[in-house]
């Protein structure tokens, strides 16, 4: 069979601190969308992982649901990304900061 | 740690999955985050979707692993594809500088904290030793048969909840891309003046893919517009 | 019969009751003739019950009439009801009785007032509650009448509220009163705490149990309370305010019952004082010194009431002398003869007044007793009285007090001796000078007056001075009869004359101190006062019969009573409103309000600074994020880990 459980939870460790380090440094609102997208498939390598080690279907059931809803999200939050930064070329994160209290 | 059959010694060729996988996996990761270009980011997310469903595959996740490369990487890499080039942030962005002081240093620093942690956790007890509730993994059967029997029965309620989310992700992304409406002050609206678009506000986006004569603005507002409609979710299509 | 007494007070309070909402209907002079006529029951009542209680045996002349349980709080029960003995009959019947001459008076005196039903309904209220303070059977409840009187005397001293002065005066009245009534209640609360009742005959059996520096204290604090009503020093200076309130007012409360109550009071504590010597000294010493300062303050008076109240406040320091003494009897004998000549004189003075058209200044009177004959003999019959000639009454009175005072230091006779003759001459200077002499009146000028508003001349208004009607004087003439008469009571010839000292030995004798004398030096004694009292006489007739004006004789040091409401002022009053100012501007705007605002400012920095965090930017809310992850994975790692 595969290598040892702990190596898949290594890299997804690794995965989801790359994701996690992008979505902070970057300024690109679609990269830092993108870096989510890291971390979440750095769950899913998670979870499966743990479906192969627990002997449990349910993991790579978790892992269906997480696709799903990943996709939703993806749906909604590049339409509220083109809503707010279709006006102005070269718009950052950091531009929209009208929420500041 | 408990140690089922399905930990048994690892072979060779396994080993030597894993191993360029995972390096495919990491090497998109990083190219992910520190490629200048959108476009170049999107195309190492690629990389990195595609090595997680080999890893998938090496897991007994196979239905999972293609639904993975199919949903993932052929429909949601595509949407962010779609809006780079709407929003035309494909231009370069200066990685290395921020503009928040000390943000880049205190990101890394967190980042490392939160992979050691992790990676402790990962190495000590991470099982309660209850039974499977899904049902197992290994037995007869094809992958797609046990999940689909899990998800039917075990975790009907959640599939249906899920199916009334993507509903209500297509509405959202319907209202979310529609065009400005009566008495919101937009630049678009004189642009469009001159166009052969209908300038009626709020009445709707010029539909999908509507026979926008060229307004031949760029970056404008115009082509926001019409393109707004064609991206608007997963196949949404954008109603009047 | 004795079961009756709750009529007493009852009487004047249904006049009131009935007279507070339909008096102005009943209207002048109905609703004073409804007033008067039901203290005149109220005094019938008195003396049936007088009656009935005489015929009882002396060892059981006290009887108790309870009416109900009106407060019972854990071991606090305080019930109401009323004590019959002789004690309290006594003040019941001079009280009612000189009430409805005054109240037949004051039908005279308030004719022309609007006024007229509001002064007979607070005159009711005003009789009820003494009367309520002197047949209470507890502390408590004669605390209650104690403040009625108290509010009643406020209420008409500032009868004519429209009139700054009087306003005024009845507020110091009432605040005088009140540092007296802290020291009532003060002595109330000790008295329960160590004895555990507030009954009289339970407290007086229960005083074996209670150390003699508590009972000192005890006494003490219910002196206090005795000289803020009874205008001892240094609680006196309202009294001679007082006198801007109507004329029968200053008679009835300030002369005869509202400020005797603070006498009445320490006889009734009479057990208590017995076991506590060094109050009964202070209080000897106190009463002497405020004798002494009252009458010095009376002989340098311009004003004819004036004269009078601090003349009253000089008697009621000498009934503390004699309670102080031990001579209850003769404390009580003295605030009975008082009762009736200071009445008269006040009542006398009203009539002048009247006469005068409202102007209160003795120099510009004279010559008066020609044109008001009853006036002027009932006003001489006073001035006798008071002074202390033989054979009127106050001549027995005064007497029984000194002689007391001598047995218990000869120093304490001494200044009562000064005080009598200077009460002789003071009272004399006002009869010469209101009604002997020239009648200076005929060409006074109109900034002279001393009266309300009145500005014109006299010549031009053209006085007519002459008796008043009989509403006002029959009671002069009933009160000089009684003035005259009232040694009668107690003589000290024969021990069968002394009715008074037999009538209230049961309340006062396992305590009575009433020193014997020999014959002998009973008869010097009484020389000695008759050659005093004469002695002032003859000055005040030396020197005032003839002429009007001697400053030299009237020092602004005597006329505005030693300075003392000055003092008192300056010392107290002042330093409260300094204390009070700078409450208002420091404390209450720096401390107070600076707390408050400070907090409200604490709480909008805060906010400021907090509100930083809020920068608007996703990437350091992302950053926050992180580190809380970070904190709960180390959480985790912890509790998983170990």
């Amino acid at each position: 069979m595969s290598v040892h459980a702990s190596w898949y939870l290594t890299l997804a460790a690794l995965l989801f601190t790359i994701g996690a380090v992008g979505l902070l440094v970057r300024r690109n609102v679609l990269v830092m969308f993108m870096c989510i997208e890291l971390m979440l498939n750095a769950a899913n390598l998670t979870f499966v992982t743990f479906a192969r080690a627990l002997n449990d279907i349910g993991g790579q059931v978790a892992v269906f649901f997480v696709l799903v809803v990943a996709a939703a999200e993806v749906v909604v939050g590049l339409g509220i990304i083109v809503a707010i930064f279709r006006r102005k070329v070269g718009a950052t994160a950091d531009d929209a900061h009208l929420l500041k209290g | 740690m408990s140690a089922p059959a399905v930990l048994a010694a690892a072979t060779i060729p396994d080993a030597v999955t894993f191993a360029l996988a995972a390096v495919i996996c990491v090497v998109g990761a990083l190219g992910v985050v520190l490629m200048r270009n959108p476009v170049h980011s999107a195309l190492a997310l690629v990389m990195t979707l595609f090595g997680v469903a080999v890893l998938f595959v090496e897991q007994d996740a196979q239905f999972l692993a293609a639904v993975q490369v199919i949903v993932y990487t052929g429909a949601i890499v595509v949407l962010f594809l779609f809006v780079i080039m709407l929003l035309g942030v494909d231009r370069r962005e200066r990685v290395l500088a921020d503009t928040f002081r000390g943000q880049r240093v205190v990101a890394l620093v967190l980042g490392l904290m939160v992979l050691a942690e992790v990676v402790l956790l990962a190495r000590t007890r991470w099982t309660t030793g209850a039974h499977a509730v899904a049902g197992p993994l290994d037995g007869p059967g094809s992958n797609v048969a046990k999940l689909g029997r899990s998800i039917f029965t075990t975790y009907l309620i959640p599939f249906e909840v899920t199916s009334a989310l993507l509903v209500v992700a297509v509405v959202g992304a319907v209202v979310l891309a529609r065009r400005p409406g009566l008495g919101e002050p937009s630049g678009e609206a004189p642009d469009e003046a001159s166009g052969a678009f209908p300038v009626a506000p709020g009445a709707g986006a010029p539909g999908a893919g509507a026979p926008g004569s060229g307004a031949a603005d760029a970056a404008g507002a115009g082509t926001a517009e019409r393109t707004a409609g064609a991206g608007a979710g997963a196949g949404a299509e954008v109603t009047r | 019969m004795i079961h009756a007494a709750f009529l007493i007070p009852l009487f004047p309070l249904v006049g009131f009751a009935v007279l507070a909402p339909f008096g102005r209907k009943l209207g002048n002079p109905l609703a004073g003739w409804i007033a008067t006529l039901l203290v005149v029951a109220s005094f019938v009542v008195t003396i049936l019950v007088f009656v009935a209680l005489f015929r009882i045996a002396p060892a059981h002349r006290s009887v108790t009439e309870p009416w109900f349980d009106w407060i019972s709080v854990d071991r606090l029960r305080v019930g109401a009801g009323l004590l019959v003995d002789p004690l309290s009959l006594t003040m019941a019947s001079f009280v009612t009785g000189v009430s409805a001459l005054i109240h037949l008076y004051s039908i005279g005196y308030m004719r022309h007032d609007e006024q007229f039903p509001k002064f007979f309904t607070y005159l009711n209220l005003f009789v009820f509650s003494m009367l309520m303070l002197v047949l209470a059977d507890n502390f408590v409840l004669s605390f209650l009448g104690w403040e009625g009187v108290g509010v009643c005397s406020y209420f008409l001293i500032a009868f004519w509220f429209d009139r700054a002065e009087a306003a005024s005066a009845g507020k110091k009245a009432m605040i005088f009163n009140r540092i007296g009534d802290a020291g009532f209640l003060l002595g109330i609360f000790l008295i329960f705490e160590r004895t555990g009742s507030v009954q009289y005959t339970t407290v007086f059996a229960r005083l074996g149990h209670v150390g003699t520096p508590s009972l000192v204290a005890i006494a003490l604090l219910l002196f206090l309370g005795a000289v803020g009503k009874s205008a001892q020093i240094p609680l006196f200076p309202w009294l001679a305010d007082a006198m801007a309130g109507p004329t029968p007012v200053s008679a009835l409360i300030h002369a005869a019952t509202m400020v005797t109550a603070g006498v009445y009071l320490m006889c009734r504590i009479n057990p208590i004082l017995h076991l506590a010597p060094d109050a009964a000294h202070v209080i000897a010493w106190v009463g002497v010194a405020t004798a002494f300062v009252g009458a010095t303050s009376a002989c340098a008076q311009n004003d004819i009431k004036k004269v009078l109240a601090y003349s009253t406040v000089s008697q009621l320091g000498y009934m503390f002398l004699a309670a102080g003494s031990g001579a209850y009897v003769a404390a009580i004998f003295l605030m009975l003869t008082h009762a009736f000549y200071k009445a008269l004189l006040f009542l006398g003075a009203g009539s002048v007044i009247h006469a005068m058209d409202e102007d209160q200044d003795i120099k510009n009177m004279g010559g008066l007793a020609k044109l008001m004959p009853i006036t002027g003999v009932t006003f001489l019959v006073g001035w006798l009285s008071i002074a202390g000639v033989p054979p009127f009454s106050g001549f027995w009175s005064k007497g029984d007090v000194l002689q007391n005072a001598w047995a218990v230091t000869p120093a304490l006779w001494v200044i009562g001796a000064v005080t009598a003759a200077l009460t002789a001459y003071y009272m004399g200077r006002e009869y010469f000078l209101v009604f002997q002499g020239q009648r200076r009146w005929v060409e006074a000028r109109p900034e002279a007056s001393h009266g309300p508003g009145n500005g014109e001349s006299y010549t031009a208004r053209g006085l007519h001075p002459h008796d008043p009607t009989w509403h006002m004087s029959v009671p002069l003439v009933v009160l000089a009869a009684l003035a005259v008469l009232g040694g009668l009571v107690n003589l000290p010839f024969h021990p069968s004359l002394v009715f008074l000292e037999r009538w209230l030995s049961p309340v006062v004798g396992a305590t009575l101190l009433q020193h014997h004398f020999s014959v002998g030096a009973e008869w010097l004694f009484a020389l000695v006062d008759a050659a005093l009292a004469i002695l002032g006489v003859a000055v005040a007739a030396a020197l005032w019969r003839g002429s009007s004006d001697r400053p030299a004789l009237e020092p602004r040091f005597l006329s505005m009573a030693w300075w003392l409401d000055a003092a008192e002022d300056r010392l107290v009053a002042r330093t409260g409103e300094a204390l009070a100012s700078f409450t208002a501007t420091v404390v209450e705007s720096r401390v107070v309000d600076g707390a408050v605002n400070g907090v409200a400012s604490l709480v909008r920095t805060t906010g400021e600074r907090l509100r930083r965090v809020q920068s608007g930017y996703v990437r350091s809310y992302a950053l926050g994020l992180t580190a809380g992850v970070v904190v709960l994975l180390a959480y985790l790692l912890v509790r998983v880990g170990s």
